[in-house]
């Protein structure tokens, strides 16, 4: 990138960032968790664009990755007493890393749709033990828990408002991007992207791929564990629904809509689908995925490249 | 527990029974996998709308067998002209796109059926409503009706692909798209046709199936998530596979809900996946490596 291009993204970025620190303020309340939401959505698709956008696998599994870090959290809240922020995203990381690692080991064994194919119906497994091991996960009723408090152990320690969680969900989700963004232009990122372009060649080259591959998994669901974590304290409530493969589904759609191969793309994505379903679902009530489905399709067809597309080069600088 | 032999017997008659059910709903996405290169989310939803169009004209005529023949039809129908708006602008593109219009129409189809039926499940009545003793059990003759209608059409549709003229041009489509170009054939018909036959096949298992469970919205569901796992058991284009890995999984899965509810005896069917994935990746049944 030229330096005067890089001003301009760190620029654009500082003032996306700034926007967001204000916008909890000056919100009202519903459009405040909305916008919340919209944040761990777009960590999520995020997380999956590693894979569709820069290792050209196209996961249809992540919703197993948000689930386990969801229940990961849920345990943690559950069991330690009074909950502890910092031991449920450790508990919620840990438990979708050593899904992560299970469904890599796998599923990089395959390419192309077998690899979607599989970690749809891995995502399945965990969705059917999740469901029926009522004893644990409480089953099709879930789990409820209390949100922690937010704190650091001997500096301070308050509890969340819709405000500061607002705060505390964008300082994750900004970190996270610049992690995985500084991940994508580092060597093994160039790998990545070099997988995608020709992954014969890359071997041929004597790049171990399905160790790349496999890594690139567990970042991906690692990222995936950490969104589910923020998820999960933001509505104090784990359900099996979200490990089942339409969360999945709609992570791809995110990532589709709104640019794969930028990391930015999928959370513009993410917002622009809760948007219309939003606003959709205020017309046709829970039919709303009719209208979303053909805007969807439309977009596959017409506009391959997603909202964002057109900068992809310059978003990778 | 003790297990008697003759619920192993009857689990094997219930495994077989669903396993072809099963068979005529993977042969139908592996015939569109092989010869399209498309991976057919929508399918089962295929399957949910020809149960429906089966449902309403049962109501109509009271025939299950005009049912059965209407649903195929309209739903080959229906499929030619998704095909035709969804997925032939896509073609020469990577084969994943396919997978994203698919699960597009999926969401669609799916929501509409909820829109148009309600949530309520509808049921299909049985066309006779035999029984036979088998041990202790009354076992209802049309389940066997179903399993050798199944494996009618499917052995139909081998002998199609086999020796009909149609079936030797899809053949050829598949191996070599070009040269059958060039020789004539015209590609762009046979795709629409393939899918059009996949999708009437989803429609009829549907009919088929309507009497054993009640006709929901979802019904597509379950049925295509095992039958993703059945084609990739027996290796992705591969109709025998598909049909032998169709009776493998779903006896499997009667006998261990023996011990199990039926719920996690799913499980069975996941473990064989990976096993298979872990051993033979290409599948149980393919012939040449992938």
């Amino acid at each position: 990138m030229t330096r005067s291009g890089a001003r301009l993204y760190w620029t654009g970025f500082c003032v996306i960032l700034a926007l967001l620190i204000v916008a909890p303020l000056v919100l009202p309340e519903f459009w405040r968790r909305f916008l919340t939401e919209i944040l761990i959505w777009g960590l999520l698709a995020m997380s999956s664009d590693i894979l569709i956008g820069y290792t050209g696998m196209v996961s249809f599994g992540h919703s197993a990755f948000f689930g386990l870090g969801i229940y990961g959290a849920a345990a943690a809240l559950l069991t330690v007493q009074p909950p502890n922020l910092w031991l449920a995203i450790l508990s919620g990381l840990a438990s979708s890393a050593a899904v992560a690692a299970f469904v890599a080991y796998f599923s990089t064994r395959l390419r192309d749709i077998y690899f979607a194919i599989t970690t749809l119906i891995f995502s399945q497994i965990f969705y059917v033990i999740i469901f029926t091991w009522t004893e644990v996960t409480g089953g099709e009723n879930g789990l409820t828990f209390s949100r922690p408090r937010l704190g650091i152990p001997g500096v301070f320690s308050a509890p969340f408002t819709s405000v500061t969680l607002h705060w505390f969900v964008l300082a994750v989700v900004a970190a996270s991007y610049l992690v995985l963004r500084r991940i994508t232009q580092s060597p093994f990122g160039m790998v990545l992207q070099s997988i995608r372009e020709n992954e014969t060649r890359t071997r041929a080259i004597g790049y171990p791929v399905e160790r790349y591959k496999i890594v690139a998994v567990m970042l991906s669901g690692l990222f995936a564990g950490l969104a589910g974590v923020l998820y999960a304290i933001q509505n104090r409530f784990a359900a099996p629904d979200f490990v089942f493969f339409v969360v999945s589904g709609e992570v791809v759609i995110y990532n589709v809509v709104g640019g794969i191969g930028t990391l930015v793309g999928p959370i513009v994505g993410a917002g622009f689908f809760l948007l219309l379903r939003e606003g959709f679902s205020r017309f046709f009530t829970e039919y709303y995925l009719i209208p979303v489905g053909i805007i969807f399709i439309a977009m596959v067809i017409f506009m391959p490249q997603g909202l964002l597309g057109f900068m992809r080069r310059w978003l990778n600088g | 527990m003790d297990i008697a032999f003759e619920q192993i017997l009857i689990q094997t008659v219930n495994g077989v029974v669903t396993g072809m059910i099963l068979a005529l709903v993977a042969s139908g996405l592996t015939l569109i996998f092989g010869i399209m290169d498309v991976v057919n989310f929508a399918h089962g939803e295929l399957f949910m709308l020809g149960a429906y169009v089966g449902v309403i004209t049962m109501a109509a005529t009271g025939n299950f067998w005009i049912a059965l023949v209407v649903a195929s039809l309209i739903i080959a129908l229906l499929g030619a002209a998704l095909y035709l708006i969804t997925l032939r602008p896509l073609l020469g593109r990577d084969p994943l796109n396919t997978i994203l219009a698919t699960f597009g129409l999926s969401l669609v189809l799916q929501n509409y059926a909820l829109w148009q039926f309600g949530p309520v499940a509808r049921k299909i009545e049985e066309p006779f409503t035999g029984h036979f003793t088998l041990f202790y059990l009354d076992y209802p003759w049309y389940r066997l009706v179903i399993a050798m209608l199944s494996a009618g059409i499917i052995g139909a549709l081998w002998l199609f692909l086999k020796f009909g003229t149609y079936g030797i041009w899809i053949r050829a489509t598949t191996q070599d798209r070009m040269m059958a170009q060039a020789m004539g054939i015209p590609v762009p018909m046979v795709l629409t046709g393939v899918f059009a036959l996949g999708s009437g096949m989803a429609a009829a298992s549907g009919v088929l199936f309507g009497p054993l469970v009640g006709v929901n919205h979802a019904m597509g569901l379950d049925w295509v998530l095992k039958a993703f796992i059945v084609v990739v058991v027996g290796g992705m284009g591969s109709l025998g596979g598909s049909v032998a890995a169709s009776i493998l999984i779903s006896l499997l899965e009667a006998y261990a809900s023996l011990w199990v509810s039926p719920a996690q005896a799913v499980i069975v069917s996941f473990v064989v996946l990976i096993l298979t994935l872990l051993f033979r990746p290409t599948g149980l049944f393919a012939r040449v490596p992938r």
